[in-house]
């Protein structure tokens, strides 16, 4: 009994930190149409750019939050960067600009492991969350349940922004239509950096977040990477509501898939995704075929 | 046997009616003229009947089969071809190799890996007696990005009649030409004989009628009058769908 | 014309007498590798250059060929069984790919790729039992037909040189044959296509298999080299560096995939030697070559060459004019 519990608890948390990997990655491909294949390198980039602030740089010892909310600026810049200096230079040349951010991504990955190091860093639990909430008989590490409501959060943040603010009235029209965007006068290529440098800081954000957890380690971001992927297909390009319900599901996928069946944990994780894009390609709540 | 007889086709794009309820019948050696305001789902009446699009309802009848069902691959391989309003060409092949491509459609020699392309001298002679048709042999080799607008126009054309269709549908071959290119493109359409049958789209209404003896009028996807000639010109809902008074 | 045949035959006196002129064995061993990712930069320029689509997913299918042939072997088969049965491994695996991700073009076919990708190198890492899992699996020893042995790197040169030869000669006929013009006419305007009478889909289709018949020769060609295959071979990354052969050579042209076959291995052979950080510069290449010579190097260069050549030529005619009394 026990072990399904904590196997689901693990799965809830894990698919929090998807959620805040992949809504970034999901707002992307449906403004700019392209899949972007740093994402798991942003979010690698974070955890590491993160615990290099809580463990030291030049002396000063930052607190875990501060550090998270440092990283996050750090990477998002980067991903503005990205934007601005290299994939603006291909514009609507999707195929070109997917094989920009494969290439990118690999860059990012020696960068890492050129800086950092081969060996896995460890992130220690922030101060305060290290013990157990307890629910009736159930105990759940305080931190995962931090996690959970982190994500819930930044959820309904992202919703607000996107559905109560110009800049999401704006995003939501490019994703719905560019070319309509365009002609109605909003200025798709900005929105574009902005969307990109968002993205690129909430997935940092989740590196960092999840560094307690998960550890950081060279080939990071070709694990998350393909999970992001995942969510995104199964959930719908654009969608938030999409990212969130294929961020639980892909959760419970991998957790589930991990524990019983450890030879095939790939092939059930990428089976559903295979069934949503050759049923429904569109996604289950999204509104365009890729 | 009528050549194409479509009947109660319907089509809708989320709601929005674009075709309803059509009936159409044409006739061996016609000539047939759609005409019709923008947004009166003539084009979208072409790629029904040539199965690009599936109609919601309703069925096609070519040369007296039902082709319905039948995908779109294959209704070329019946005798019928068609031209675009916008000009959907090989931009990186000459012209000739433009034709040819219309030409292997229709052959078996499409699937052969082993054979010389250049080296199928009856593909190529009937590339260029098509050519001929459209007065366009002399620059056959031309790289079809050297190329005028008008010229393209001609190369649209010659594939159509190059695969020898029984019905050719015509989706505007006029639209953006100079009146000296109009005249080229209406000689060579005059030229082709009575055994094809025409169904042209067109908004120019000086060079279609005199090309058309049956007109059909579209409006919001409806059939709204068909008649010779003289009847569309004298009827008054040409005036007013059409013309807008 | 006859300027052609000239570099042809230079190129073919070449390659025949690397063994003579090659400083050492270290050498030949890579032009062999040149060779036969020269031959599976062939099999994805079919798609890549020729079908217009473009697969994240090939070196799967370069693995499973290549793991095939280890596991008969392993299991104690011969090398002909061995080789037939991961010939038909590898093109029915490519049939399965093919109907999976011939569903969709453009962004939707890199997608669908990129997952199949990964399912093949995630069975390969973690289904321990077929592949043993991060170990892998040793080949102990190369063919000997008809009594030739291939264990020497001269004797394994000339074999994958053979075969190099008669899959470039298979492409040179295939590009120029009716077969070909439908492919590349699917490739630039496949609505046009079908309207036309062709049957878009199956001639995808079958251009898939001619991609998946190369990429399965050059991954019995690969494990047979190495003599050891692990998921390592399968990874997005050896995807992402065949798809750099094709693309930076030239994708759609019979000699860009081989010359950007020799340019990678060349670099990364000579890179490795000093330092680690090969991915680092992959990476970077890549992203030079789509923002700066996208069409590839072979096109890149020719259009470049004659530039410089009327450039060249203009004031020297001006010149001679000039110079005239």
């Amino acid at each position: 009994m026990n072990f399904w519990l904590v196997l689901t608890a693990n799965s809830v948390t894990f698919g929090g930190l998807l959620f805040l990997l992949s809504a970034g990655f999901s707002l992307i491909f449906g403004l700019m149409r392209i899949p972007n294949l740093t994402h798991g390198s942003l979010f690698m980039l974070g955890a590491y750019v993160g615990a290099t602030f809580v463990v030291g740089l030049l002396g000063f010892q930052l607190n875990f939050w501060l550090a998270a909310i440092l990283a996050t600026l750090a990477v998002a810049a980067v991903g503005a960067l990205a934007e601005r200096l290299l994939l603006r230079r291909l514009p609507g040349d999707q195929l070109a600009q997917v094989l920009v951010t494969l290439g990118l991504s690999f860059m990012a990955a020696d960068f890492c492991l050129m800086v950092w190091g081969g060996d896995p860093l460890n992130i220690a639990t922030p101060g305060g969350l290290g013990g157990f909430v307890r629910f009736g008989v159930m105990v759940f590490p305080a931190y995962r349940l931090a996690i959970i409501v982190i994500a819930i959060v930044v959820a309904v943040g992202l919703w607000l922004l996107l559905d109560r603010t110009r800049l999401g009235a704006m995003i939501r029209a490019g994703v719905d239509d560019p070319d309509m965007a365009r002609v109605v006068g909003i200025r798709v290529s900005q929105l574009f950096t902005v969307v990109f440098a968002l993205g690129a800081g909430l997935a940092a954000f989740a590196g960092i977040i999840g560094g307690p957890i998960l550890s950081v380690y060279p080939g990071l971001d070709q694990d998350m990477l393909p999970l992001a992927l995942v969510v995104v297909i199964l959930g719908g390009s654009g969608s938030l509501l999409g990212s969130f319900v294929g961020s639980i599901i892909v959760g419970f996928i991998y957790n589930f898939g991990q524990a019983l069946l450890p030879e095939l944990a790939y092939f059930v994780l990428f089976m559903p995704m295979l069934l949503v894009l050759l049923l429904r390609p569109q996604g289950l709540f999204g509104r365009h075929v890729p | 046997m009528s050549v194409l007889t479509v009947t109660g086709l319907c089509k809708s794009f989320g709601g929005l009616h674009v075709t309803t309820d059509v009936d159409l019948n044409v006739e061996p050696g016609e000539r047939r003229l759609i005409i019709g305001p923008n947004g009166a789902g003539k084009t979208t009446l072409f790629n029904l009947i040539t199965g690009e699009i599936n109609p919601d309802k309703g069925s096609i009848h070519l040369f007296g089969q039902d082709v319905t069902k039948v995908p779109s691959r294959r209704r070329p391989h019946l005798g019928m071809a068609r031209t675009y309003q916008i000009i959907t060409l090989f931009p990186r092949d000459s012209i000739v190799h433009n034709v040819s491509l219309a030409l292997l459609g229709l052959s078996p020699l499409r699937w052969n890996p082993i054979i010389d392309m250049k080296r199928q001298g009856h593909i190529v002679e009937h590339a260029r007696a098509a050519l001929e048709r459209v007065g366009l042999a002399h620059i056959a080799e031309r790289p079809l990005a050297q190329t005028s607008y008008g010229e393209r126009r001609r190369v649209e054309i010659a594939m159509a009649l190059a695969q020898n269709p029984k019905l050719l549908l015509l989706d505007e071959p006029f639209a953006g030409l100079s009146i000296d290119e109009r005249r080229d493109v209406q000689q060579c359409l005059m030229a082709i004989p009575r055994d094809v049958t025409m169904v042209m789209i067109e908004h120019n209404m000086d060079v279609a009628l005199e090309f058309a003896e049956r007109i059909t009028l579209l409006h919001f996807g409806e059939v709204i009058f068909e008649g010779n000639r003289a009847e569309v010109v004298a009827d008054p809902r040409t005036r007013e769908v059409y013309l807008g008074h | 014309m006859s300027a052609r045949l000239i570099a042809l035959g230079i190129a073919f006196a070449t390659l025949v007498t690397v063994p003579y002129w090659m400083p050492g064995d270290y050498y030949i061993n890579v032009a062999s590798q040149i060779l036969f990712y020269a031959i599976f930069a062939l099999g994805l320029n079919v798609l890549v250059g020729y079908a217009g689509l473009v697969s994240l997913g090939h070196a799967g299918l370069f693995g499973i060929a290549a793991y095939a042939t280890a596991y008969m072997l392993q299991t104690g088969y011969g090398h002909t069984a061995a080789i037939v049965v991961a010939l038909i491994v590898g093109i029915a695996s490519m049939a399965v790919y093919a109907v999976l991700s011939l569903r969709s073009t453009g962004i939707g076919f890199i997608m669908i790729t990129l997952a199949l990708g990964e399912i093949l190198w995630g069975l390969a890492y973690r289904w321990i039992s077929l592949t043993g899992g991060d170990n892998g699996i040793s080949v102990r020893t190369r063919p000997e037909p008809f009594g030739f042995s291939l264990a020497s790197p001269n004797t394994f040169y000339y074999t994958t040189l053979i075969i190099f030869l008669l899959s470039v000669a298979a492409m040179a006929v295939l590009v120029r044959s009716p077969f070909g013009a439908s492919l590349m006419g699917t490739r630039d305007q496949p609505r046009r296509m079908n309207a036309l009478g062709y049957h878009v889909w199956m001639i995808r289709f079958y251009a898939c298999l001619v991609s998946g018949l190369l990429t399965a020769v050059s991954g019995i060609l690969f494990v047979y080299y190495t003599q050891f295959i692990s998921p390592q071979t399968l990874a997005l990354t050896s995807s992402a560096e065949v798809l750099l052969m094709v693309i930076s050579g030239g994708a759609g042209t019979l000699l860009g995939p081989i010359v950007g076959a020799t340019l990678v291995v060349v670099v990364k052979t000579v890179v490795s030697g000093f330092i680690e950080r090969w991915n680092f510069l992959l990476g970077a290449v890549f992203v030079a070559i789509v923002i700066l010579m996208p069409e590839g190097l072979v096109p890149g260069s020719a259009r470049l060459w004659r530039l410089a050549w009327r450039k060249l030529n203009a004031p020297a005619k001006t010149a001679a004019t000039e110079g005239e009394p």
